[in-house]
């Protein structure tokens, strides 16, 4: 049996496991199965105990690192040296982690692979494990949708060892029918990386699902004619149980925080429905978006590029339609 | 402030594709990766505030200059573009062993790079590059300051933002947060033609024989495919208020969305 497969929890602010862990934490065990190789989750953090149970509901073995410079440290230095330590630590190294594509998983996966030495697959949207082939061992295979989803392809890593990067949603967290175990470890420091300091930490956004973890978005752009208007697109995100996204347009407009900007320089999202109002749907929001299940476009000007994509598109006066849809569906709620 | 700022050439968004070999086709007209130019318009800030200057430093084939001859225009001081025909297919684990090794060859307080590319999305390079250099890594930010012998970032968390100190010199990845990139002037255009772009091969940055580039790739492209159309979209023209509604609703229900 070769190397294990190591999926490392991410943790928020509160202490708590992200959903994508528990997605890449599912993806990792498939992995594992069909590869015959074990799979191991690590979570590293001030107060580890809570966030290590909860990815054990997704693995057999969970190992928990107490690292208390995570308080006033930022995270991903700090997070790479206690892994580097503990792959150096136990008995066999392993070959392949699985990380979230979010930016903890990017910064703490760019230090990985170079204290490591070995290659990423980044914004992974599914995993399996298949033979050899021409240029690759038996090992996963990543597929990605690249160029905002216009072109869907597989890769493998050329050696025995990788770092994949899974992306929110792509998967369905599944619970194992009895949870795993979690073991404490104190890895000694084998790499000594500088390390950055945390002034202050500020708290500004309201809770609520993450727009890359939401199954409905409901988006706005120019057309929304100003931030009086995201309150209408919030409520309807609000009904749907899903999160406010935007388009550059609106956020340089200022109406709208850039954490819910949707496309090129934002976010790229795969949500099961979004409704965009008042967004053309130029290139740049489209390589964000494109990959939704279902997308419905609500806009006044026929001739707006987002009607050449979308699944529903309804030509009308958005200023209307929000308040009748949120009516609709608060009737429908009973 | 001596300023290097990564900056990646890629093909214009919506434009790339992928050629037979399977790489990425390069023959396409190319541009600034978005991410890098708000972190060249933050690097050019800081300089006329504080003095000091700007290097590019890229990756690239040898051929593709007109981007970094536009970031020559908006302001930078010179560019150093490392091209190598082995570098043809180079992963992200070559890219920051290459832009690592180019820095240590170059004078610098502060590194910047772009969150993340249009064409590979990877956003992991400047991770790379800071820890083999074993330099402060700043992420995400939407703020710079310098400080005196350091740096202050605010850096975009999930739940808002947090404030980093470290001292220089330090890599630092910025987002579009950072403020509009400006357009080169005419006197930027015209100036940019003497500016010297210095064309590096790998043996020039200490990694002749060394393990990196198209043939040491640590991953390999092994399929690709076209998704399927969406199909063509039902439209709706000028419905009253409820009927859009309900139209919405409906089409909701349909696909099991409510």
């Amino acid at each position: 049996m070769g190397g294990g497969i190591w999926v490392v929890g991410e943790v928020d602010a509160a202490g708590a496991l992200t959903k994508v862990s528990g997605e890449a934490a599912t993806a990792a065990r498939a992995l594992g199965d069909a590869g015959g190789r074990e799979v191991t989750g690590v979570v590293v953090a001030v107060e580890p105990d809570g966030a290590a149970a909860s990815l054990a509901a997704f693995l057999p073995t969970v190992l928990a690192v107490r690292a208390a410079e995570m308080a006033d440290r930022a995270a991903a230095a700090v997070v790479a040296a206690r892994i580097v330590a503990l792959a150096a630590a136990v008995q066999e190294r392993p070959a392949y982690f699985v990380l979230s594509a979010k930016p903890d998983g990017r910064d703490l996966a760019g230090m990985l692979s170079a204290l490591l030495e070995i290659g990423v697959l980044v914004n992974a949207t599914g995993l399996t494990w298949d033979a050899a082939a021409d240029s690759v061992p038996a090992g996963p295979r990543v597929e990605m949708q690249p160029f905002g989803g216009r072109v869907l392809t597989s890769s493998g890593f050329t050696g025995e060892r990788g770092i994949i990067l899974l992306r929110p949603n792509m998967v369905t967290a599944e619970p194992l029918a009895q949870p795993g175990s979690v073991e404490e470890c104190a890895p000694g420091e084998v790499v000594d990386l500088p390390l950055v300091r945390v002034i202050e930490r500020v708290i500004t956004e309201s809770p609520g699902p993450s727009i890359e973890e939401a199954r409905v978005i409901v988006a706005g752009g120019r057309g929304v004619g100003g931030p009086d208007g995201f309150a209408g697109l919030r409520e309807l995100a609000g009904l749907l149980g899903g999160a406010v996204g935007a388009s550059r347009a609106a956020v340089d407009a200022g109406w709208i925080d850039y954490a819910t900007q949707i496309g090129q320089t934002g976010k790229t999202v795969k949500p099961a429905v979004y409704l965009a109002f008042g967004v053309s749907g130029a290139i740049q929001h489209k390589v964000g978006m494109q990959t939704a299940e279902t997308i419905i476009a609500v806009d006044r000007d026929p001739d707006a590029p987002i009607g050449e994509f979308a699944d529903l598109f309804v030509i009308a006066d958005l200023a209307a339609v929000v308040p009748a849809l949120a009516a609709a569906l608060r009737a429908r709620a009973g | 402030m001596r300023i290097v700022v990564l900056v990646k050439p890629v093909p214009d968004p919506g434009e790339e594709r992928l050629g037979d070999d399977g790489r990425l086709d390069r023959s396409v007209t190319a541009v600034i990766n978005g991410n890098d130019e708000y972190v060249l318009e933050a690097a050019l800030k800081l300089v006329e505030a504080h003095g000091g200057e700007v290097t590019l430093l890229s990756m690239a084939p040898a051929g593709i200059t007109d981007p970094i001859r536009k970031a020559l225009a908006m302001g930078a001081t010179r560019a150093v573009l490392v091209s190598d025909p082995a570098l043809a297919g180079a992963c992200s684990w070559s890219t920051t062993q290459v832009l690592a090794a180019a820095l240590r060859t170059l004078e610098y307080d502060l590194v910047l790079a772009g969150a993340d590319t249009s064409d590979g999305g990877g956003g992991v390079v400047a991770a790379g590059v800071a820890t083999l250099l074993g330099l402060p890594y700043l992420s995400h930010a939407r703020r710079i300051e310098p400080l005196d012998g350091g740096v202050r970032v605010e850096r975009l968390s999930a739940a808002g933002h947090d404030v980093l100190e470290a001292t220089l010199p330090a890599v630092v990845v910025g987002t579009q947060l950072l403020g509009e990139p400006r357009y080169p002037s005419l006197r930027g255009i015209m100036g940019a033609r003497a500016k010297e772009i210095a064309v590096r091969t790998l043996a020039e940055i200490g990694l002749a024989d060394r393990p990196v580039g198209g043939a040491h790739a640590t991953t390999a492209l092994l399929a690709a495919r076209q998704p399927a159309p969406r199909g063509s979209g039902r439209v709706v023209r000028d419905p009253d208020p409820v009927a859009a509604a309900s139209a919405i609703v409906d089409f909701l229900v349909e696909r099991r969305a409510l």
